[in-house]
C-alpha cells in the first residue's frame, strides 16, 4: 500500500450563501520518496486539499472519503493522535510562512519551542543542537540561530521555515507555494535544496504551486486541479508531453516561455466557475473548445489512458495539442 | 514651449537618480542614503514597450514612479516629447499628469472599494476638469467596452468587490486609458492574476497599444512575461541598468553575468529540457551607500581585481546592445 492514499475525498464548506464544494471526489496516492506536484490556479482547491490531509480545517468544513496514511485512516483518528501525525508523520510548509515567524523571538528559539512542545523530553541543549544541524541541512550557517526574523532576508526566513518543517524528520512534507514570494535566483536554490534533502532522507513531498515551470522541475508525478476536481494525474514527462485534459493543455499553452521559439499564448475564454454553483457535467465545459452536449450533462470520471496516466474528460486530447495551439493565433 | 525632438524618441531619461535618506533617530540628520535609482539612462520610442526587469528591491518600481512623477528625482532629466519634466511642480505638474498614467500591480488595492466603476474610471477626467457628467459617462462606457467589460451598462454602477481580479485589472487599464495618454507605466500589471486570465489582459494591453499608439514602460520580475510583452528589455540590478537591448537578443544571448544568472534561474516547464546551474554567489546586498565599485562585484562569477578597484562600469554599446560590464 502507498504511504499516503487519498480516496474519494470531498470537502464542502457550509456558508451563509450556500454550500461550497472546495474539493470534490479527489483520489490519489503518494509513494515513499516520491515528489508529487499539484498544480492549478487560485481557488481550485489545492491548498484546501492540503489542509484536509492535515485536518486543519475551520468548523464549517465537512469531509467525506478516506485518507490513509501508513494504513490508518486519518479522518478516523482521535485529535490527540492526529497531533502526533502532524508532527512525526506529515508536516506542512504553509504559503507565505516566512512572514509568519514571530518578530519578537529569535528564529532558533521558535524552532526549539516547536520541538519541545511536541517532544517535552528533549533538553533545550539537545534541541538547539538539532536546530544547528537543520540550519546546515537547509544551507544556512548555524550562526544565524540567534537572529531575529527582521535580520534575515526573505530567502533565509523561508529556509528557517523549511528547517522547522524538517525538525521532526517527517515521512511527508506538504509544501504549499514554498517559493512563491521569492525572487527566481533564491527560488532556484531553495527548490534544489529541498529536492536534495528529499532524496537524501527518502522523504515524500507534495508540492503545491500555480507555477507550471516549478512543478515540471521538482515533481515525479503531477496532478492538475480545476474547480475542486483533480482533472488529470500522471508521470511528469507524460503530462507535459501529451496532456490529455484540455484544461491541462490550456494551462500549459497560456504559460509564457523563456526558452525555445517564441509562441503565441493561448487565451482561455471566461473565468473559473464560482464553486457555490459550479456548472453541471464537466466543470470545465463552459471554457472548453471541445465541449459537447455530453460534457454539459454528465460528469467525466478520472480514468486511466495509459497505466499511470489518468484524466477526467469525455474528449481527451491525444494528439490534438497542436490544434489547440493553432486556435490561439 | 516644448522643443520637438527627433520623432523616434518619445521619452528620454538621462542620469536619473533617486536617493532615499535613512532616518536613524528622531532628530538626527540622515547620514546614509538608499540609492534606489542610481544614474539610469534610456529611451522609449513611440508605440514601443520597454521592459524593466529585475529582482525585488532593484529600483524598477521607483524608476516607474519617477517617470510619471509620482516621485521627484534627486537628480537627472526626463524628457517627454523634448520637454524636461523631472523638476515640474504645481500647475505644470498637473498638466503633465494629463499625458501619462500608471497601472499598479494589485487590482485589489488600487481601486477605491467605496467608488463605483464609473467613479473610478471617470476620476482622471474629473480631476482634469474634462467634459460634463453625461459626456464622461458616455466616454467611460465606451472605454469599458474597449477593455472587454461588456456590456458596459452592467459594469458602470457596480463596485470593485463584485468583480474578479482580471476584471478589476481591466478597470485599472480603462482608468489609465481614459485621458488618452501617450505613455503608460505598467507596474507588474498581471503578476497577481492567474495564468488563464493573465494572457487576456496582456493581449488587451498590446491591442490598445496598436490602436492608440501608446508607449509602455512594462515593469516585471518575470522574464517570460517580458519576452511576450516587450520590444526591448532593460535589466536592473541595485539601482543600475546592467543590460539593455532587443528582447530576443537579450534572452537568447545575454551578455551581462547577472542577466545570464537571472535567465538560467527561471524554471523550465519542460521535463525533458535541463538548464544550466545558476552561477551566482550570496544574496542581494544593501542599497545603502554602496562602495565605489561594480555593484555586482560581490556576486559576480567572472569578477576581476579591476572590477573591485574601479567604479561601476558605464552602460556601453556592444554589438547593437548596451552592457555595463568590464568583462562581458
Amino acid at each position: 500500500m502507498a504511504l499516503l492514499e487519498v480516496r474519494h475525498l470531498t470537502l464542502h464548506y457550509r456558508t451563509k450563501r450556500g454550500e461550497v464544494n472546495a474539493v470534490d471526489n479527489v483520489s490519489f496516492t503518494l509513494e515513499r520518496g516520491e515528489a508529487l506536484g499539484i498544480v492549478g490556479e487560485s481557488g481550485c482547491g489545492k491548498t484546501t486539499l492540503a489542509l484536509a490531509i492535515m485536518r486543519l480545517l475551520p468548523e464549517n468544513a465537512y469531509l467525506e472519503g478516506q485518507i490513509f496514511f501508513k494504513e490508518r485512516d486519518l479522518l478516523a483518528l482521535p485529535e490527540e493522535e492526529m497531533r502526533r501525525v502532524r508532527w512525526k508523520g506529515i508536516s506542512m510548509i504553509f504559503q507565505a510562512a516566512m512572514n509568519s515567524l514571530d518578530p519578537v523571538y529569535r528564529v532558533g528559539e521558535q524552532i526549539v519551542e516547536a520541538m519541545r512542545t511536541h517532544e517535552p523530553t528533549i533538553s533545550p541543549e539537545a534541541a538547539r543542537e538539532r536546530v544547528a544541524e537543520l540550519f546546515q541541512l537547509v544551507g544556512m550557517s548555524p550562526d544565524l540561530i540567534d537572529r531575529y526574523p527582521h535580520e534575515m532576508s526573505g530567502g533565509m526566513r523561508q529556509r528557517a521555515v523549511i528547517a522547522m518543517a524538517l525538525a521532526s524528520n517527517p515521512d511527508v512534507i506538504i509544501a504549499d507555494e514554498p517559493t512563491t514570494a521569492l525572487d527566481v535566483i533564491v527560488q532556484d536554490r531553495i527548490l534544489a535544496q529541498l529536492d536534495e534533502i528529499r532524496k537524501r532522507l527518502d522523504m515524500s513531498v507534495i508540492y503545491i504551486s500555480h507555477d507550471v515551470g516549478v512543478i515540471a522541475e521538482v515533481s515525479d508525478r503531477v496532478g492538475v486541479m480545476y474547480a475542486g476536481k483533480l482533472v488529470e494525474i500522471g508521470p511528469t514527462a507524460a503530462i507535459f508531453k501529451s496532456p490529455h485534459h484540455p484544461y491541462t493543455a490550456a494551462l500549459m499553452s497560456a504559460f509564457p516561455r523563456l526558452h525555445g521559439e517564441k509562441q503565441e499564448l493561448l487565451i482561455v475564454p471566461g473565468e473559473p466557475p464560482n464553486l457555490l454553483s459550479p456548472p453541471p457535467g464537466c466543470r470545465f465545459h463552459p471554457r472548453c473548445p471541445y465541449a459537447t452536449e455530453l460534457c454539459q450533462k454528465q460528469e467525466p470520471l478520472l480514468e486511466p489512458f495509459e497505466s499511470t496516466h489518468l484524466a477526467a474528460c469525455w474528449h481527451p486530447l491525444l494528439q490534438k495539442r497542436e490544434t489547440l495551439r493553432a486556435r490561439a493565433g | 514651449m516644448a522643443v520637438k525632438v527627433a520623432a523616434e524618441t518619445l521619452l528620454r531619461v538621462e542620469n536619473l537618480a533617486k536617493l532615499f535618506p535613512v532616518q536613524k533617530g528622531l532628530f538626527r540628520r540622515a547620514r546614509e542614503f538608499i540609492h534606489a535609482v542610481d544614474g539610469v539612462s534610456f529611451e522609449i520610442r513611440p508605440q514601443e514597450t520597454l521592459g524593466l526587469v529585475g529582482e525585488s528591491g532593484c529600483g524598477k518600481t521607483t524608476t516607474g514612479k519617477l517617470l510619471v512623477r509620482l516621485l521627484k528625482p534627486t537628480s537627472g532629466h526626463i524628457y517627454l516629447n523634448g520637454k524636461d519634466i523631472a523638476q515640474l511642480e504645481g500647475r505644470e505638474l498637473k498638466q503633465f499628469h494629463r499625458t501619462v498614467q500608471m497601472i499598479f500591480q494589485d487590482p485589489y488595492g488600487s481601486l477605491n472599494p467605496r467608488h463605483t466603476i464609473f467613479q473610478i474610471v471617470s476620476e482622471p477626467l474629473k480631476v482634469q476638469g474634462i467634459g460634463t457628467v453625461l459626456e464622461r459617462e458616455a466616454r467611460v462606457a465606451q472605454m469599458l467596452e474597449l477593455v472587454g467589460l461588456s456590456p458596459a451598462e452592467s459594469f458602470l454602477f457596480r463596485y470593485p468587490h463584485e468583480l474578479s481580479g482580471g476584471q478589476r485589472q481591466r478597470v485599472a487599464i480603462a482608468r489609465a486609458m481614459i485621458i488618452n495618454p501617450s505613455f503608460i507605466v505598467a507596474d507588474e500589471p498581471t503578476s497577481m492574476l492567474d495564468v488563464s486570465i493573465r494572457t487576456g489582459v496582456m493581449k488587451l494591453m498590446r491591442d490598445l497599444q496598436k490602436e492608440f499608439g501608446i508607449s509602455y514602460l512594462y515593469i516585471t520580475h518575470d522574464l517570460a512575461v517580458a519576452r511576450y510583452m516587450c520590444d526591448r528589455i532593460a535589466v536592473m540590478y541595485l539601482g543600475k541598468i546592467v543590460e539593455l537591448g532587443p528582447t530576443e537578443a537579450v534572452i537568447q544571448n545575454p551578455l551581462h553575468p547577472y542577466t545570464k544568472a537571472l535567465i538560467s534561474a527561471v524554471p523550465v516547464p519542460d521535463p525533458e529540457r535541463g538548464r544550466p546551474p545558476v552561477a551566482l554567489k550570496g544574496e542581494v546586498p544593501s542599497l545603502a551607500d554602496p562602495p565605489p565599485r561594480c555593484r555586482f562585484y560581490d556576486r559576480c562569477p567572472i569578477a576581476t581585481e579591476y572590477c573591485r578597484t574601479h567604479d561601476h562600469p558605464p552602460l556601453e554599446e556592444k554589438a547593437g546592445r548596451h552592457v555595463a560590464c568590464y568583462e562581458a
